[in-house]
């Protein structure tokens, strides 16, 4: 396409923009806040596709009343929203202009390797001054984002919100929509974060528990109980409320690039119905989302369609998205709640028919402390030599335990709902004898059923659980730590079945099995116990082949695993309508799996999205070949 | 000299580990690696601080360990001394280790490298050299333990085991109790050190975060010495056996 016409075209919707969106920019009123009745979808700037520009830069800007120094994309952090349509072709050119390399991954969006925009497998990166422009046919539809895969920049508010509309009408109504992206800032160097994780373990941790947490405990459980629950931690060498690695010390929560405080609002009419976007673009925060007063009907996850699921709070791992549509009726302000996993912050935003309305906080939760799940999956109650993830392959010989489990009998129940049955008594753990725990792996243990190379025998097709079907030892029907379910109704991941099944109905070939392991002390963070700096290749996918992974998460941390350039299809026990996601959340202990159709060939990068961990080395290659 | 040559393999050593980063083959030369290994350093001043003993004696004490290096692989650099207020005398470096260190478990490290104990520049206090043989980590309930073996250039063979546990009171209060053991397998009068068990030293500091990094104290310590050590200090005139209060700071960077 010549290129005179294109920066036209460009100009022509730069003004359209202008008048249609920011009209207020040249009021009083903040930028974001349009009168209801136009769309404030998002309001750090729109980028209509299908031809868009980037301009990555770092400058300063205003973060809870102090001069921060962001990346900024167009002159916003986090960057403009992306609205692209299903079946355009979508080029969209990244200037950078920081001093040093760049990137953008545009994460969930199924493409080729070399768009994929990461550095080191896509392409080299985008030298400073240099122009990178990422040409794909837009294929799919929802809520997506993009982000920088270079360094730590996404920890400078490097990403942004997509919007793909889609071809075909969806299946739900609504009369308007908000992106709600949640983003974590600090004012820290990111490279400092970074050094205090590795050098200090718990350094952001300012909710350890104390000794006026044990006389608490005391008084509560007696001295036996509070004793033996303590000192099971304590010869652990591990925190309890290790809940979070960066929290709400150093961190501001920001949704739309804005504080609790500045109270960004998003408009409606009573009545109306409302399709929130909401996007978790943090570095390390997990949010519970809620809404005192709507209920929530999540009506798609990670950009992919879902059946309705109605709810008064989800869980929003690192990377993911989901779609709720809400119908607020009474002519008053809503508090949009995001509360950090551990309880050290939030954000709110306000749902209201006008300007300048506020409605109260809900009252914070306090931390939790991990129970029996989070220290089995340490191997509680093991020696924790024969543990060791990071400096020995140990976890390797751990994982033998958990994939001779594959081979029991499992037929008897596939036919039971297996997302009930996973955790029946797992929410309840909280408050149980934790010094039970010890006994809990035992029956495990002992079951020990043949095939120690699972991984062999399973490329026959044989003795793998069907398709569908979850994994013992997953607990998708619990939210996660902190979480009451007797409180309130909570998404799990056992609620999630999409609209019609994916296309690809094959049973899996083959069986890889993966260890989320690692050295909290040390904070390294790693797959089967190697950093991606001690690994020889990448992991292959044969091209065209259907593959179950599994994923075994050994540590005491929650880790939202996303697999770039191909879905997961999250075996969470829905069957033929199993969802498909591109982050998928592992909790601590717990054993997911997820089935893959290998049709994208080239490299593919494979990481715990939490931007530390990653950093640390829970990073792999793939090679679809 | 000495010390800089196992500095140098030292880092050597760390450089050549970080080396080994992930290929992945057909993937152009030149677009770099997807994640890059890093390296970090740190000092952390355990304990700076001023000590009244009951003897009247005042002295200024200092305990700090600097690291540079990866996961795995690291170099130290520990020292802990002295310095005797109001008797004309320089300070005196206890101990001065520059260390390889390999972490070995997941919460403990072995380390190896030079020692050295003296004036430091100083003529007022005899100095020698040691290989140092060390393990450092964490044992099961938090506990900090750091223990070293000791050769000296004359064959000397010496020990030391150190223990911390940090109590948190509130978040910010932290009360900190330590022990330390000496152990020499021969006497070496000049140091003052007699075979056998030579002392024993505990304190409790009570410490308050004012940030993870700065955190002043107070607290007091108890110390014995015993046998042919303690004859030594006999000899000089000295107290085997005595208490003192310290208030210092803790610093890490």
């Amino acid at each position: 396409m010549p290129s005179a016409p294109l920066l036209s075209r460009r100009q022509l919707l730069q003004a359209a923009s202008l008048l249609g969106l920011s009209t207020a920019a040249l009021g009083v009123r903040p930028t974001w806040a349009a009168p209801a009745g136009l769309a404030n979808v998002y309001p750090q700037g729109l980028e209509d596709g299908p031809q868009v520009s980037l301009a990555v830069r770092r400058e300063a800007r205003q973060i809870a009343g102090k001069t921060a120094y962001p990346i900024t994309l167009n002159g916003t952090s986090p960057g403009p929203l992306i609205r692209l349509r299903e079946g355009q072709d979508a080029s969209l050119k990244i200037t950078n202009l920081l001093d040093e390399k760049t990137s953008v991954h545009w994460h969930g969006i199924i493409l080729p390797s070399n768009m994929d925009g990461v550095p080191g497998l896509s392409y080299a990166g985008i030298a400073p001054g240099e122009v990178f422009t990422a040409r794909f046919p837009v294929n799919q539809n929802g809520t997506y984002w993009y982000h920088s895969h270079s360094g730590l920049q996404e920890q400078l508010g490097h990403a942004g919100p997509m919007l793909i509309e889609p071809a075909e009408p969806e299946p739900f109504h609504y009369d308007r929509e908000h992106v709600l992206l949640l983003t974590d800032w600090t004012f820290e160097d990111p490279r400092d974060v970074f050094r205090h994780l590795k050098v200090a373990e718990g350094y952001y941790n300012r909710q350890e528990r104390t000794l006026v947490d044990f006389f608490d405990d005391v008084a509560k459980h007696g001295l036996a109980e509070t004793w033996k629950q303590r000192s099971m931690w304590q010869q652990m060498r591990m925190s309890s409320r290790d809940i979070a690695d960066v929290t709400g010390s150093t961190y501001t929560y920001l949704v739309n690039g804005h504080t609790a405080q500045d109270n960004w609002t998003a408009l409606f009419r009573p009545g109306e119905k409302l399709r929130l976007r909401v996007i978790n673009g943090s570095a390390m925060s997990y949010f519970d989302v809620r809404i005192p007063g709507v209920k929530m009907t999540v009506v798609a996850a990670d950009g992919q369609p879902v059946q309705l699921v109605p709810v008064d709070e989800f869980r929003i791992a690192v990377a993911e998205t989901y779609d709720v549509v809400v119908e607020p009726e009474a002519d008053r302000a809503y508090t949009i709640f995001a509360e950090a996993m551990d309880r050290s912050g939030y954000v709110r935003a306000t749902l209201a028919p006008r300007l300048g309305m506020v409605a109260p906080i809900p009252e914070r939760r306090r931390i939790a402390d991990r129970g029996m799940e989070a220290m089995a999956a340490h191997g509680g109650g093991m020696d924790h030599a024969s543990m060791s993830t990071g400096s020995s392959d140990h976890s390797a010989k751990a994982a033998m335990d958990h994939s001779s489990m594959a081979g029991m009998d499992h037929s008897s129940m596939a036919g039971t709902d297996h997302s009930s049955m996973a955790g029946t008594d797992h929410s309840s753990m909280a408050g149980m004898d934790h010094g039970a725990h010890g006994t809990a792996h035992a029956p495990m243990a002992e079951m020990n059923h043949t095939p120690a190379d699972q991984t062999a025998s399973a490329a026959h097709g044989s003795g793998l659980l069907a398709a569908g079907v979850a994994q013992p030892e997953s607990r998708y029907d619990q939210a996660g730590i902190g979480i009451d379910p007797a409180e309130r109704r909570v998404l799990v991941y056992g609620d999630l079945k999409a609209r019609t099944p994916w296309p690809d109905r094959r049973p899996p070939g083959r069986e890889l099995e993966l260890h989320l392991t690692g050295n909290m002390e040390r904070y390294m963070w790693s797959f089967d116990g190697k950093k991606f700096s001690e690994v020889d290749g990448p992991i292959h996918f044969a091209h065209g082949e259907r593959l179950r992974l599994i994923f075994v998460n050994t540590t005491m941390m929650e880790h939202p695993i996303h697999l770039h350039g191909m879905w997961m299809e999250l075996e969470n026990g829905a069957g033929e309508l199993i969802p498909r996601k591109h982050t998928l959340n592992v909790k601590p202990g717990e054993r997911v799996s997820a089935l893959v159709t290998a049709d994208a060939p080239g490299h593919w990068a494979f990481h715990c999205h939490l931007l530390y961990h990653m950093d640390a080395g829970m990073f792999r290659v793939v090679k679809v070949a | 000299m000495n010390v800089c040559a196992r500095a140098v393999a030292g880092i050597g050593a760390l450089s050549l580990a970080s080396a080994a980063l992930a290929q992945v083959e057909d993937i152009p030369p030149g677009w770099g690696v997807a994640m890059q290994e890093h390296h970090f350093g740190t000092l952390l001043v355990d304990r700076f601080e001023y000590a009244w003993s009951d003897d009247n004696e005042e002295a200024l004490v200092w305990d700090f360990q600097g690291w540079y290096g990866g996961d795995r692989q690291r170099v130290y650099l520990k020292g802990e001394g002295e310095n005797t207020q109001g008797d004309g005398e320089d300070a005196e470096f206890e101990s001065l280790d520059l260390l390889y260190s390999h972490l070995i478990a997941d919460f403990w490290e072995l380390q190896g490298g030079l020692g050295y104990q003296g004036g430091l520049g100083s003529g007022d206090h005899p100095e020698r050299g040691f290989a140092v043989v060390g393990l450092m980590g964490t044992l099961p309930y938090g506990i900090e333990v750091d223990t070293s073996l000791r050769v000296s250039e004359d064959g000397d063979v010496s020990a030391s085991l150190e223990g911390e546990y940090d109590l948190r009171v509130t978040q910010r209060v932290i009360l900190q109790p330590r022990a330390e053991i000496e152990l020499a397998g021969s006497d070496v009068e000049e140091f003052g050190v007699g075979e056998g068990l030579n002392s024993t030293r505990l304190g409790l500091r009570l410490r308050y975060q004012i940030t993870p990094k700065i955190a002043p104290y107070v607290g007091g310590y108890w110390e014995k010495q015993y046998g042919q050590t303690a004859d030594f200090t006999r000899d000089e005139f000295g107290e085997v056996e005595g208490s003192g209060v310290v208030a210092g700071i803790r610093l890490w960077f």
